[in-house]
């Protein structure tokens, strides 16, 4: 038995089955009731361009292009299902594989890879697009998300009625996650402090090699409930279930209802990053297992039983996944290196005398170089 | 001018007033900070004037409350955390380090984080385990944090307005043995900015407490009266000591250390703080540096052992009291 099926139980919350059928529940089907097939077709391109664009970037990691890629390839239902819930005025704060969501905020996922490339530590203005930079240090946003809930409830912006100005905040990360302090503080915060925040956990069944059972006895939505927060699970390959679990948790934050915990079952399909190797503590099995649940292919057969995937829909979309990978190679092979100087930039808001100095020193000893050779260093 | 004659907690109480006053966007967080007033009652009276929206009374959890603070800068706020004692501060450590001081830096300047970490630290008050110690080495060694400390009612009042007005986070160590010193304070004059070279008593600032021309002693929080102390002994005994206030750790205001050991040719630097890997390490490095052909002596550290800090009956033999300081003064003058 893999420890995916150990920790599975009935408690999932699923709208649409691994063979595409529709399935009702008494409390979610409503909340998705109105997704039309211009909705799920918007959902359906939204994943099928990520994965596109996630194979792209871990073949440029193979080409030597990226250091390091963390694909999101097989979390693409529950990724952009919570996105598509969003309202613009909610702010999300993603870990570090939220690939999924980026697309549905907007993002050019080509900046996705400025960190990757070792170009850049964040790589995109995230007011911009309501989606902070991705964080490394497992759990620590969880906290900034809830602060950041605190001070929308202070800006009066949760219960007012109007859902152009009700705000709420989504905070992503995965079962490994859940046994930082860091997130169990962010319950804590969020719960007594009644916080507009929706914490987003994605199950993908391994912190790299550890499954989730070395995090939890328990199912991880069991978490929340310890702390008072209305928790859900939801099937994670299922991008409907994944929308309506979402919106529902939304509306309870928007509205003044407080935070709502998801755990959306789901399965990283790659490795953890380019650097891992699964076949040291995963079976082929487990892999064969879910390749049966791809939240993509559940989503097109739903389409195309239902005759909502147009031919000229999926030539159009198979030609826009071409032309974004063409994009992304050239996009990330134009990018050279920051200055050596650039290094100093933006350490402080203020003027600091040692990080002037510092770099006065390090600007004349770059000067000594002949520029013949400064070229070549 | 209005000055009025009051302790440093109230010093500090007062500027956090005037920023709660001046900036509706100004917060406070701590753990018992409300109704209690905080456990040195700095905050004082400021909850039942600006209710618990804006003195927040938080969970008992220091990752917690910088790591929300975090959040709160982010949308706008200008949080300013009490951490109750300085030995409680490294479950923050990382929201500190990892988080707070980076977010400047990884997002190429787009986001700040106006952020200020008060903490009560050092010694000399009879406190048990984990009350009495000084971390601040260990902020000023992460780039992206600023470090001060004020040793008198009159700084705290001036420093704590300029930390909440800084753009980035500030860890603002307030020596808890001085809490109860009293002065007069001009409680009308605005603050200067926090980061001109303009302002001589800015942010940025080490300031010239007394002036002498045999050794210069350097110290900053708690240390700095027991430098006046032994600079008013040593004078008696026909040595003329230039007494520092360094108010600044990082930034480290390295010119006015300069000018004075040029003069001198003799430097001393104090304070609570283990002395390896310490403060006084790196000044000493940097005075060397720039006075090498000015100094008399090797710059001597008077502070802290590589101990735990020790237990209360004997105290005051780990920190660097007057008669301490007083004989490394003499030992520069033995070269
Ligand atoms: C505080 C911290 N400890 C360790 C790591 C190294 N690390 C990076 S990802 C990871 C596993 C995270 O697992 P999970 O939370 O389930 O997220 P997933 O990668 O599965 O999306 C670890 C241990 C880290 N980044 N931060
Ligand atoms: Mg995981």
């Amino acid at each position: 038995m893999s420890p995916a099926e150990h920790l599975a139980d009935a408690g999932l919350v699923q709208l649409l089955t691994p063979a595409g059928e529709r399935v009702d529940h008494p409390v979610y089907s409503p909340l998705a009731a109105h997704l039309d097939g211009d909705a799920l077709r918007a959902m359906y391109r939204d994943m099928v361009l990520v994965r596109r664009f996630d194979n792209e970037a871990t073949s440029l990691q193979r080409q030597g292009e990226l250091g390091l890629w963390a694909q999101s390839l097989g979390q693409e239902g529950a990724q952009v299902g919570s996105g598509h819930a969003l309202a613009p005025q909610d702010y999300v704060f993603p870990s570090y594989r939220e690939h999924g969501v980026a697309q549905t905020r907007g993002v050019d996922l080509a900046n996705l890879l400025r960190l990757f490339r070792g170009i850049d530590h964040g790589g995109w203005d995230p007011t911009a697009h309501n989606f902070h930079l991705y964080t490394l240090v497992i759990g620590s946003h969880t906290l900034h998300a809830t602060g950041y809930a605190m001070g929308v409830q202070r800006d009066g912006l949760v219960g007012t009625g109007d859902p152009t100005r009700d705000t709420a905040v989504v905070t992503y990360f995965g079962d490994g996650a859940t046994s930082q302090g860091d997130v169990n503080e962010a319950l804590v915060f969020a719960a007594v402090n009644n916080a507009p925040l929706v914490l987003f956990c994605q199950n993908n069944q391994w912190a790299i090699s550890e499954p989730t059972t070395r995090q939890a006895r328990v199912p991880l939505a069991d978490r929340g409930l310890g702390f008072g927060v209305p928790s859900v699970r939801v099937d994670g390959n299922d991008v409907i279930a994944s929308y309506a679990v979402t919106a529902e948790a939304l509306e309870r934050a928007r509205s003044g209802g407080g935070p709502t915990f998801i755990e959306a079952f789901t399965y990283r399909m790659g490795a953890h990053t380019t650097s891992d190797d699964p076949t040291r503590y995963r079976s082929a099995a487990e892999d064969e297992y879910w390749r049966q649940r791809d939240p993509i292919d559940r989503l097109r057969l739903h389409l195309e039983q239902t005759d909502e995937l147009p031919a000229a829909f999926a030539t159009d979309l198979e030609a826009e996944a071409v032309a974004l990978g063409e994009r992304i190679r050239s996009t990330v092979r134009s990018w050279g290196p920051p200055t050596p100087a650039s290094m100093f930039d933006h350490v402080y808001a203020s003027p600091n005398s040692v990080v002037d100095s510092e770099r006065a020193w390090f600007e004349s000893y770059e000067s000594t170089f002949a520029p013949t050779q400064g070229g070549a260093r | 001018m209005t000055t009025e004659r009051i302790t440093f907690a109230k010093a500090i109480n007062s500027g956090l007033r005037r920023a709660l006053e001046q900036d509706p966007k100004v917060l406070l967080m701590g753990e018992d900070i409300g109704a209690l007033g905080g456990v040195f009652r700095v905050t004082d009276g400021l909850h039942k004037d600006f209710g618990p929206d804006r003195v927040v009374d938080t969970p008992l959890a220091e990752s917690g409350i910088v790591g929300t603070a975090i959040g709160l800068a982010l949308r706008g706020y200008r949080p300013v955390c009490e951490i109750q004692f300085d030995g409680f501060i490294f479950p923050a450590f990382d929201q500190i380090t990892t988080q707070l001081a980076k977010m400047h830096y990884r997002s190429q300047g787009r986001l700040t984080l106006p952020v200020v970490i008060r903490v009560p630290f050092g010694g000399g008050i009879g406190a048990i385990e984990h009350h009495s110690e000084s971390p601040e080495a260990l902020f000023a060694h992460t780039p992206g944090l600023r470090v001060v400390s004020p040793s008198n009612p009159a700084d705290a009042y001036a420093m704590i307005q300029q930390a909440i007005a800084s753009p980035d986070p500030v860890l603002f160590f307030e020596p808890k043995v001085r809490y109860w010193d009293k002065a007069d304070v001009d409680l009308e004059t605005p603050a200067e900015p926090p980061h001109t070279d303009a302002a001589p008593t800015g942010l940025d600032r080490a300031r010239v407490l007394r002036e002498g021309t045999d050794v210069t002693l350097i110290a900053y929080g708690p240390s700095v009266a027991p430098a006046l102390k032994a600079a008013a002994t040593a004078a008696a005994e026909g040595t003329s000591v230039e007494v520092i206030d360094l108010r600044t750790i990082s930034p480290l205001d390295t010119d006015t250390l300069v000018a004075s050991v040029r003069k001198t040719g003799r430097c001393v630097v104090a304070h609570e703080a283990p002395v390896l890997y310490g403060t006084g390490a790196e000044i000493a490095a940097r005075v060397t540096e720039r006075c090498f052909f000015h100094l008399q002596a090797p710059v001597l550290r008077v502070g802290g052992f590589h101990v735990p800090y020790p237990v209360a009956k004997i105290e005051q033999d780990y920190l660097p009291n007057l008669d301490r300081i007083l004989e490394a003064i003499d030992r520069t003058l033995t070269f």
